[in-house]
């Protein structure tokens, strides 16, 4: 279960990939943030920005018409 | 006993709701049955898309200012003080001046406010125009620029977001007048994947980049920014560094300090429900503008469409005991392409934005729009 949950289905501006940016900044360090995307871009542009920057991806998962991305903040 | 309903900020948001109510309740206020109050910060009620303008010579900054007092409908009660906490639970406000003032139905409107400080080196070395003052400052800094690198950032969340490609591409114009451009290079930054957040609008921004030989490195979020000799450096948390001779930014962005210290959200966003745009567990509080936590663009029009919706159904449950409508998620966006052609995007939960090519009309439409603003502040257009 994660520490904060993102509701970024429908979100086309400013989109998942930045609203997870967002609350990465405003959540401390050990903070689990779970990303719910309707954009399959999502899959592949949250995995890849998490890895860039270092922080921990806990898992991504297909689920009923969304996605679910689970990241950890590292740093 | 009368209805009182609380409305907390003057921006776009809190403004256009009290009007819209004065309006829609104008039998219940005459008869005393509805008090409508707005607690507002500032005196003054500015357009804040005009800052763009105001940058590069195209409005003066007095024109994007009037008295929120003149805006608002006469039975509107207006206090000029901040409301430093919120508790939803004994529907109570309490103000800077000392007031605790009870609510019915409560209207958090409290916007979003820039915050350079939270990036170290930022509010030293970088510049914005985000507010009238700093959009002045960097104002006078473009008239002395001459030669040299000029970067663009962005900071996350930030309102506005087709802000960062008008900015650039009224650079790129700017600088061709001068005819200087040869001198100037453009640097563009953005936080994600792609040039823009909007899939469509970064697929057409990048053919244009190129054919203004505008710069661009994607995955750039700034964690640290320095200066030496003149030089800015601009520190991502990506691990790239853009070296600058001048520095252009959105810094990142938080919601009130009222909403923080009154332990609704760290970061300053109420949490709404995305349909009903009520504050999550409280019937009698809705939220409108920057202020949610929504997923969706931190701009004017958001706050427009959204408060079109708060005042539908203030005025229903008012009336008729029961809110009338939902919020589908509608924003439209204007977008300068420069000082000549805009285009436009709209979008709601559902329909992704498809914008048209930039054509004369659309941009002379928004320059038309830049005065009639005053209109939709008092719930006209």
């Amino acid at each position: 279960m994660a520490d904060k949950v993102i509701d970024a289905r429908g979100s086309f501006c400013p989109g998942p990939l930045m609203e997870l940016i967002a609350a990465i900044k405003s959540n401390p360090v050990g903070t689990t943030i779970e990303v719910l995307s309707t954009d399959k871009g999502s899959a592949k542009d949250v995995p890849e920005w998490v890895k860039k920057v270092g922080h921990e991806l806990v898992g991504v998962e297909e689920k009923d018409g969304y996605w679910s991305i689970v990241v950890k903040r590292a740093k | 006993m009368a209805k009182h309903v609380v409305i907390v900020g003057g921006g776009v948001a809190g403004t256009i709701i009290a009007n819209l109510l004065a309006r829609g309740l104008k039998e219940e206020l005459s008869k005393a049955e509805v008090v409508i109050t707005m607690i507002s910060k500032e005196d003054k009620h500015v357009y804040q898309p005009g800052f763009l303008y105001v940058l590069f010579d195209k409005m003066r900054p007095d024109e994007l200012i009037r008295d929120q007092r003149s805006l608002l409908a006469p039975s509107i009660i207006f206090h000029h003080d901040t409301v430093v906490g919120i508790d939803p639970k004994a529907c109570e406000v309490h103000t800077e001046k000392g007031k605790k003032i009870k609510y019915d139905y409560l209207v958090i409107a409290t916007g979003s406010r820039p915050m350079p400080e939270l990036i170290p080196g930022l509010k030293e070395h970088g510049n914005m125009f985000y507010t009238l003052e700093s959009a002045v400052e960097l104002r006078e800094k473009l008239r002395k620029f001459e030669k040299g690198r000029i970067a663009i950032a962005m900071g996350v969340p930030h309102k506005c977001p087709v802000a960062p490609f008008e900015v650039t591409f009224m650079l790129d114009d700017y600088f061709n007048k001068k005819g200087i451009r040869d001198k100037v290079e453009i640097y563009y930054t953005y936080p994600i994947g792609r040039i823009h957040t909007l899939e469509p609008v970064a697929q057409w921004g990048v053919p244009e980049f190129e054919r203004r030989g505008i710069k661009y490195e994607t995955l750039f979020n700034m964690e640290k920014v320095e200066a030496h000799n003149g030089s800015v450096a601009v520190h991502s948390a990506e691990g790239s560094t853009a070296e600058c001779d001048l520095l252009i930014t959105i810094p990142p962005h938080r919601g009130a300090q009222a909403i923080m210290d009154s332990g609704i959200s760290n970061d300053g966003w109420v949490p709404t429900n995305r349909h009903s745009l009520k504050y999550e567990g409280y019937e009698n509080v809705y939220v409108a503008g920057d202020t949610t936590n929504l997923p969706i663009s931190k701009a004017g029009s958001t706050a427009h469409f959204e408060s079109d919706v708060v005042a539908d159904n203030l005025i229903a449950e008012i009336k008729e005991g029961h809110p009338a409508k939902d919020y589908d998620g509608k924003v439209m966006c204007f977008i300068e392409t420069g000082f000549d052609k805009g285009t436009y995007i709209h979008f709601n939960y559902t329909t992704p934005p498809s914008p048209m090519p930039p054509s004369k009309m659309i941009h002379w439409l928004k320059l038309g729009y830049n005065r009639m603003y005053w209109l939709t502040a008092r719930g006209v257009l």
